[in-house]
């Protein structure tokens, strides 16, 4: 059943503390997004951003020493973070799927692929009869693309490359007809031709089953081939927020226009790369004021002392700086 | 102008030999057979001084196994890498010297109970190069040079962070006045922003110290940008060299066309990817002929069965296609 | 120039033997045994001095003393706190006597063991080939015989006496550190920083001893410090079987294995109390080593 309700996710004002011997770390901190029914969203964000993190608080995935301290994960309505773990076991792997970086995270290497597709149908649904969930799992590997899907079933995970098992996990995430998809880097570790050939699927099953799919990774210039809207964090927070089409074409965020002019292609040979001076800032020590404020060309009195709120752009963006010109402002 | 490096027929089989039991069997009348990886298999390319030549395919193309044998730390099975000692500007430096490499991980590639000042300065004081007193003086150069703070000279590898260990294992290499830099997926494992940062100081430090590179990377944007010319490879072979703008433009091998339509570009607007079909096969049992026939719109029965020669179909552009051969 | 001189990443970490050391200290079991062998290490080095008598020291001991309960008093007022034996000597004077000869003969032999076993595993790994198998082969071989097996066949062939006891322990205990060697240089052998190493020219002989053996030094130590209670223990034994040492280096194992027989005639302190002492010395040299095997064990995360 295609659920109608918008937004399908709404997070608001997440945090997730973990606490070190060390100190107290920040992973995320404040971050508020939304996901409709059939969107696909980027949630772009280098290591340190906290980008991982938000996807694995999402499907509660969050162990000790960290936790979610605050804010709310409303899953259609129903605030995930206070769910028990039996409650939230409902949710995970049924309507709320994942999918990571390693698919070895998500298969098992001592139990037959088939084994596996069918503990997965059978947890959520009992009902269902081995013989049906059988004929289910064979669909959902023709579903992604995979040939001889008889055969496939009876193989272990060590017989099939790293394209394939990715596949297989997608497969899988697609089992129960989940409402919602979180990816977290699923291409990163994949060739070139395997990694357009796993985006292809993804993008054409997400067309087909009007899934939502938050697909978090490093790569921009994967986002912004398939996403509608595209979310950037840094130091745990989200930067800046919008539409694809705008982020891309004109960043507003001194991070987001580093990034961008950070990526190398033929279209910028011959000229040094424009480069972020200085480094990402302890996650426990965070400046007072903006994160970004050691790393910025266009620092102010303001940005050390205040962390910038989200402010609203004419386009329809959101951007925490303090630094935005009057007249894109809404 | 004659190549400052040539490299001529070059191969490197890994072989997983026959244990005893293996071996016994055999003399029963079993037929087990050697497992052989062809993982660089009969490659030829020159580089010129002052060159970058990027070389770019994905896994089991060979390409690590390729820049470990130019840079000496592997014995090549076939073939052989020749250095053109007489356009070296430093006499003084032991041949074995004069290519260096710069490693992907910045994690493993330094010795994590060495101080920073030992990694930099323990070659050129084990050569002769500098004197143990010259000691201090040259690693606080050397760090300069790569844009580190001369005060962490005394810290430990797992100090600092990934993008400044690799400017210290840059560092090392430049230490002893290599000629010719082989950085294998140097920047592969850092962040966006600090692959910028390092990309930018490869490009400063070949005009400051007259350097030729051969850059190794899978990511196709990166080779695009500071390439000179471009070498594809794929299951041990090249298929295509190309100035780069023949290799952004024209590219002619199927493999090189399907990899540039395939790979992500920051580009405004939302694509529909069209991926070629099939997997990367394995090294173990590579396809008959042209190694990337099952998987080529374009194949005939002449590229199952024979394997195809690079050949210059423009000059300075090479393509191992049968295709080719009909134009 | 390209990037902005750069300073390490916000908390430093503290300096290496700091963090090792506040590491240790989670396990309070570990610091325990620690602090109780520093104690025996002590009387052991210090043993002429903080022993009550010299109990080998003949004019001293007197005949008449001897198979006195613990506790009790000789004619001239000295307090006997473990007792006497059956010749009339000291048994707390005995067993820290026995202390010295037992850690002596087990760290020495271990220490022996361990750079030939480093360098026989150090090598094996790092050359490969018929070397390696070779060693390996033998390795394994011996350690597949009880090491109290291979003590006791080296003894009959040698003969007794001080320095065959400690050549059979060596000989016993090499292919334990052989082992863990190996396995540590292999790891290290494919890291990077090796291949730096040659690409640089450095030759072999400095890879090994300056890049390969000091990352593998962590499992060496623990092995050592398992492996040193383990000789000890063998040791005890040899003795005890009266294999071992001669009666002029009495070791634990021996005042255990002199005192056996008065067990059945109720003289029991005679042999229990140096079973004790052994118990003691053994057990927490075993829990340091545990500590240190978890501390050093890169998939337990910290």
């Amino acid at each position: 059943m295609r659920c109608t309700v918008d937004p399908i996710l709404q997070i608001k004002d997440l945090q997730t503390h973990f606490f070190t011997k060390a100190g107290v770390l920040k992973a995320v901190d404040g971050v508020s997004l939304e996901i409709k029914s059939g969107e696909i969203v980027g949630l772009v964000g280098e290591s340190g951003s906290g980008k991982s993190i938000t996807g694995f608080s999402i499907m509660g995935l969050v162990d000790a020493p960290g936790q979610i301290v605050g804010g709310q994960i409303l899953f259609k309505g129903q605030d995930l973070a206070k769910l028990s773990p039996a409650e939230m076991q409902a949710y995970r792997g049924n309507r709320i799927a994942m999918i990571f970086q390693d698919p070895m995270m998500t298969l098992n290497p001592v139990l037959r692929i088939e084994t596996q597709m069918v503990e997965t149908i059978l947890s959520h649904d009992s009902s269902v009869s081995k013989v049906d969930a059988h004929a289910r799992a064979r669909d959902a590997l023709g579903l992604v693309g995979i040939s001889s899907p008889d055969e496939r079933l009876r193989a272990y995970p060590h017989q099939f490359s790293g394209g394939m098992r990715q596949r297989v996990s997608i497969a899988i995430a697609m089992l129960n007809r989940p409402d919602l998809i979180i990816a977290d880097e699923p291409t990163t570790a994949l060739d070139v031709t395997i990694q357009g050939q796993v985006i292809h699927e993804m993008q054409r099953l997400c067309q087909e089953t009007k899934t939502a799919l938050l697909w978090i990774t490093h790569d921009l210039a994967v986002v912004a081939g398939i996403a509608e809207r595209i979310c950037v964090m840094y130091a745990g927070r989200i930067v800046e927020k919008g539409a694809n089409a705008n982020i891309i074409a004109a960043p507003m965020h001194p991070y987001t226009k580093g990034l961008l002019g950070s990526v190398p292609g033929q279209n910028r040979r011959g000229q040094p790369l424009q480069q972020i001076e200085g480094m990402v800032p302890s996650m426990m020590n965070l400046p007072k004021g903006c994160a970004f404020q050691n790393r910025c060309n266009l620092v102010s009195d303001i940005c050390t002392s205040t962390n910038p709120d989200a402010t609203s752009t004419k386009d329809g963006r959101l951007v925490r700086c303090h630094n935005i010109a009057a007249g894109d402002r809404a | 102008m004659t190549p400052l490096l040539t490299v001529s027929n070059l191969s490197r089989d890994f072989t997983k030999s026959l244990d005893m039991v293996a071996k016994l069997l055999n003399r029963l009348g079993q037929n087990y057979r050697e497992e052989v990886v062809h993982a660089v298999d009969d490659v030829s390319f020159s580089v010129f001084k002052g060159e970058i030549v990027g070389v770019v395919g994905e896994s089991g193309c060979g390409k690590s196994t390729l820049g470990r044998m130019i840079a000496g730390i592997l014995p090549p099975t076939n073939g052989h890498v020749f250095f053109d000692v007489t356009q070296a500007k430093n006499t003084d430096i032991p041949d074995a010297l004069r290519t260096q490499m710069i490693f992907q991980d910045p994690f493993s590639s330094l010795n994590p109970r060495k101080r920073v000042i030992d990694i930099i300065t323990e070659a050129p004081i084990h050569h002769k190069l500098i004197a143990p007193s010259e000691k201090r003086a040259f690693a606080i150069e050397m760090l300069k040079r790569v844009g580190l703070d001369p005060d962490t000279l005394e810290r430990y590898p797992h100090q600092f962070s990934g993008g400044q260990r690799q400017r210290v294992g840059i560092a090392r290499a430049l230490a002893v006045s290599p000629e010719f830099l082989v950085c294998d997926e140097s920047i592969a494992a850092l962040d966006v922003s600090i692959q910028a940062q390092i990309i930018n100081l490869f490009v400063d430090l070949k005009d400051s110290f007259d350097l030729t590179y051969l850059f190794i990377s899978h990511d196709i944007g990166v080779i695009e940008h500071i390439s000179d010319r471009v070498i594809v490879m794929y299951l041990g072979r090249i298929v295509e060299t190309a100035p780069i703008e023949t290799f952004v433009k024209q590219p002619n091998h199927p493999y090189t066309q399907a990899l540039l339509a395939g790979v992500p570009r920051l580009e405004v607007g939302k694509r529909q990817y069209e991926p070629i079909s099939g997997e990367i096969p394995s090294p173990l049992s590579p396809p008959t002929g042209c190694h990337f026939h099952p998987r080529c719109k374009f194949a005939t029965p002449r590229c199952k069965a024979g394997k195809p020669a690079l050949r210059e179909i423009a000059p300075g552009h090479f393509s191992a296609c049968h295709l080719n051969d009909e134009a | 120039m390209a990037g902005k001189a750069a300073t390490t990443t916000g908390a430093i970490p503290a300096s290496g033997w700091q963090k090792f050391w506040s590491d240790f200290c989670e396990s309070p079991t570990a610091v325990g045994a620690l602090f109780v062998f520093l104690v025996i290490l002590f009387i052991a080095v210090f043993a002429p001095f903080v022993s009550p008598t010299n109990p080998y020291d003949l004019a001293s001991v007197d005949i008449m003393n001897s198979r006195l309960k613990p506790g009790s008093e000789d004619f001239e007022g000295n307090v006997y706190w473990l007792g006497t034996d059956g010749a009339g000597r000291d048994m707390l004077s005995a067993i820290f006597y026995g202390l010295r000869v037992s850690l002596g003969v087990g760290a020495f032999s271990g220490v022996v063991a361990l750079v030939i076993g480093a360098a026989v595993g150090l090598s094996a790994a790092y050359f490969g080939g018929r070397f390696e198998t070779l060693t390996m082969r033998i390795v394994d071989i011996q350690l597949s015989f009880p090491s109290i097996l291979m003590a006791l066949i080296i003894l009959a062939v040698f003969g007794k006496g001080v320095e065959k006891t400690i050549i059979a322990l060596v000989l016993v205990q090499w292919a334990y550190y052989a082992r863990a060697a190996r396995a540590s240089a292999l790891v290290e052998k494919n890291k990077e920083y090796v291949e730096a190493a040659q690409c640089l020219a450095l030759g072999d002989r400095r890879i090994i001893l300056h890049h390969i053996m000091p990352n593998c030094l962590a499992p060496l130590i623990v092995v050592g410090t398992l492996q040193t209670a383990h000789a000890i223990s063998l040791e005890a034994t040899l003795s005890f079987l009266g294999l071992g040492l001669p009666i002029t280096e009495p070791s634990l194992g021996l005042l255990i294995g002199n005192g056996f027989e008065f067990m059945y005639s109720g003289d029991y302190w005679i042999s229990i109390f140096p079973g004790i002492a052994l118990l003691i010395t053994i057990v927490s040299i075993n829990l340091v080593g545990d500590q240190l095997r978890d501390i050093f064990n890169p998939r337990l995360q910290r």
